[in-house]
């Protein structure tokens, strides 16, 4: 029998040192989110005051409702824009410049994140000085484009792994091109619209970077909030948001998974 | 135009790629498709065959040439505007939908009045029998059945002609005898042409009413099963259905040579120079001396019913004969023996190179 890289001397504890790096922060996390007490590295038993604590806060309450709708709305456009565009790159014959298209449509996923957030800060300061409009636009313009190769990947994959006949199929039962997309195209990528759409949601609610030089003043989102108040000292409260925040997260990955692995 | 046709092909040449790479798939094709007939589309593989069947769907555009349909040029309509359906290979059928929406998909499409659309599923399902499965899923059924669904599906609209690529090659040999039988069935009662593709001669000949042999793009030969067997137009044709024996002759005053010296006849051809074939059950043994031509057996190849005779002429032909197995098993005939050859009246047929 073949040894596989599994058998290989070490390798067992060279994954439990990976995962232990991965998740150990995040369990103590968890963990001290439920603690009692004031001071931030000593356990003093089981409280939710952080959770009540935060829920209680206006800024946090204010930050939150933003964080989610921003997200909800980036994650729709962006959807809808990648469902298009996953659409045009599998469903006709190889085109020219379909390479650079591809590039195009994955640019968020290859530049680095702090490059695309300068350009954005300088672009929409034009904007902003120019027509004097100071409101959430930017951001949820932002938000959808660097969310769109998130929510693109999975529909295209799930597009490539349509088998064809199915709407050549249609199209010979009577189905106009429209009737074809509606009725068979659109019901079959239905887990894939919305596993992206998902992905496009937690990757909008969890954006540091972009948002903070995008943002007008009193626009914070969860996390820039959260960063706000690491800065002035690190409080247990923040760390009962996280929780919360990973819990929301994991349902969503859970919905995620559940979409994706069933084929049909 | 003739009002008894259903699908006609005009020169229709189809070819994919472009310039030095490109491949002619049909060349030069024209056919005649008949009101109501099992009509039979029999090739090797990468024949076009597969092209043929999809120009006339029209899920492809010819590069040359018409089709028309019942007298209409349809050779440009989309294949939603054609009064056509297609059972795919590979079934295609919708996975999200049960064996019913499946069934009324294409009259839904069509625009049918609800309660013509449950009559018309019901009348197909039970035409194929499946009225117990209507509300599963296609993914829970076995491969005939999911079978039975694709043909329900594509006969519901009452389609002017049925096209079928290769339906049955997916079953296993029981299945398939069956559903070559629901197939005649199925077309007898609704009387609709169907159009069938398939690179197996048996089921070409036992299900077909007219068969129209293909080869690298051309159509060789159409005609009955009957005509096909016993007439075949030339090498291709005799070869690729049943088996069959060639002979070198050139044309003699009294009939053909064959290349051992025998003079035999055969129908009047252009040719100096020919080819003629029979098929091994038309070949007799007799006694050395009473034969036309003598000939020596080579080898005896058992078959259970018949007994496959290999031979070789004075001039080193190969050729076989199929004889019925005797009763008791035993032929009386022997390897190396010498043998008397003699040709079934009028079986002898002349190919065109
Ligand atoms: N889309 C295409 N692009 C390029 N070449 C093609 C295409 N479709 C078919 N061909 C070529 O045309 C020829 C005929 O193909 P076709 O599928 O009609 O054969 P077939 O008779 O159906 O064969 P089979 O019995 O294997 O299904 C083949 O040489 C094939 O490679
Ligand atoms: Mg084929």
């Amino acid at each position: 029998m073949a040894k596989d890289v599994t058998h290989l001397p070490g390798f067992t504890t060279i994954s439990m040192t990976v995962f232990a790096a991965l998740y150990l922060p995040i369990v103590i996390l968890v963990v001290y989110s439920f603690n009692s007490g004031e001071d931030l590295a000593h356990w003093e038993g089981i409280g939710l005051q952080w959770f009540t604590k935060a829920w209680a806060n206006d800024q946090v309450k204010d930050a939150t409702i933003r964080s989610l709708w921003l997200a909800a709305v980036a994650a729709v456009i962006s959807t809808a824009v990648a469902t298009m565009a996953a659409l045009g790159t599998t469903r006709r014959g190889r085109f020219k410049g379909q390479t650079f298209i591809y590039v195009m449509i994955n640019q968020p996923l290859m530049v680095p994140e702090i490059v695309t957030a300068v350009a954005l800060l300088i672009f929409f300061a034009w904007f902003k000085v120019n027509l004097g409009y100071q409101g959430m636009g930017y951001l949820v313009l932002a938000h959808s484009a660097f969310c769109i190769p998130f929510a693109y990947l999975p529909i295209r994959a799930r597009l490539e792994s349509m088998d064809l006949t199915l709407e050549t199929a249609a199209a010979d039962l009577y189905a106009t091109p429209w009737a074809t997309f509606r009725r068979v195209t659109l019901p079959l990528l239905l887990p894939g619209i919305l596993a992206g759409m998902m992905l496009a949601f937690v990757t909008s609610l969890d954006d540091v970077v972009i948002t903070v030089f995008v943002k007008s003043a009193g626009q914070d989102t969860l996390p820039t909030y959260m960063l706000g108040q690491i800065r002035r000292q690190v409080s247990t409260e923040v760390y009962a948001i996280s929780t919360m925040l990973l819990g929301l997260t994991v349902v969503l990955l859970v919905v995620f998974m559940a979409l994706t692995r069933k084929k049909d | 135009m003739n009002q008894t046709i259903a699908i006609s092909a005009q020169n229709v040449i189809k070819a994919f790629g472009q310039g030095d790479h490109a491949v002619r798939a049909l060349d030069d094709v024209s056919l005649d498709i008949r009101k109501g007939e099992f009509f039979t589309l029999l090739g090797p593989s990468g024949c076009g065959k597969t092209t043929l069947l999809r120009l006339i769907a029209g899920f492809e555009m010819p590069s040359g040439g018409t089709i028309l349909l019942d007298g209409a040029d349809i050779t440009t309509l989309p294949p939603n505007k054609r009064p056509v359906n297609t059972v795919f290979q590979s079934y295609a059928l919708f996975p999200h939908l049960t064996v019913a929406q499946n069934v009324a998909f294409g009259l839904e499409m069509l625009g049918k009045s609800k309660s013509e659309v449950t009559a018309r599923v019901a009348e197909m399902l039970a035409l194929v029998k499946l009225e117990p499965l209507a509300h599963r899923k296609t993914s829970q059924l076995s491969g005939g059945q999911q079978q039975r669904v694709a043909l329900a599906r594509a006969l519901a609209p009452q389609p002017k002609v049925l096209l079928l690529d290769e339906p049955l090659s997916a079953l296993d040999l029981k299945l398939r005898k069956e559903m070559q039988i629901e197939l005649k069935r199925l077309q007898t009662e609704t009387g609709i042409t169907f159009v069938f593709v398939t690179h197996d001669q048996e089921e070409a000949l036992t299900m077909s009413d007219r068969i129209g042999v293909m080869s690298a793009g051309h159509l060789q030969q159409v005609g009955s099963p009957k005509e096909i067997y016993t007439r075949p137009k030339n090498r291709f044709v005799a070869s690729f259905i049943g088996e069959t024996n060639f002979l070198g002759a050139t044309r003699d005053p009294m009939g053909y040579r064959l290349d051992c010296g025998i003079v035999v006849q055969a129908p009047a051809a252009q040719a100096d120079r020919v080819t003629l074939t029979i098929r091994p059950e038309q070949l007799r043994l007799v006694p050395e001396a009473e034969g036309d031509i003598p000939a020596k057996i080579t080898n005896l190849v058992y078959f259970g019913t018949d007994t496959h005779c290999h031979m070789s002429l004075p001039d080193g032909t190969e050729v076989t004969a199929r004889l019925q197995s005797p009763s008791d098993g035993e032929s009386g005939l022997q390897i190396g023996q010498g043998i008397g050859l003699r040709f079934v009246p009028g079986a002898l047929q002349v190919l065109e190179e």
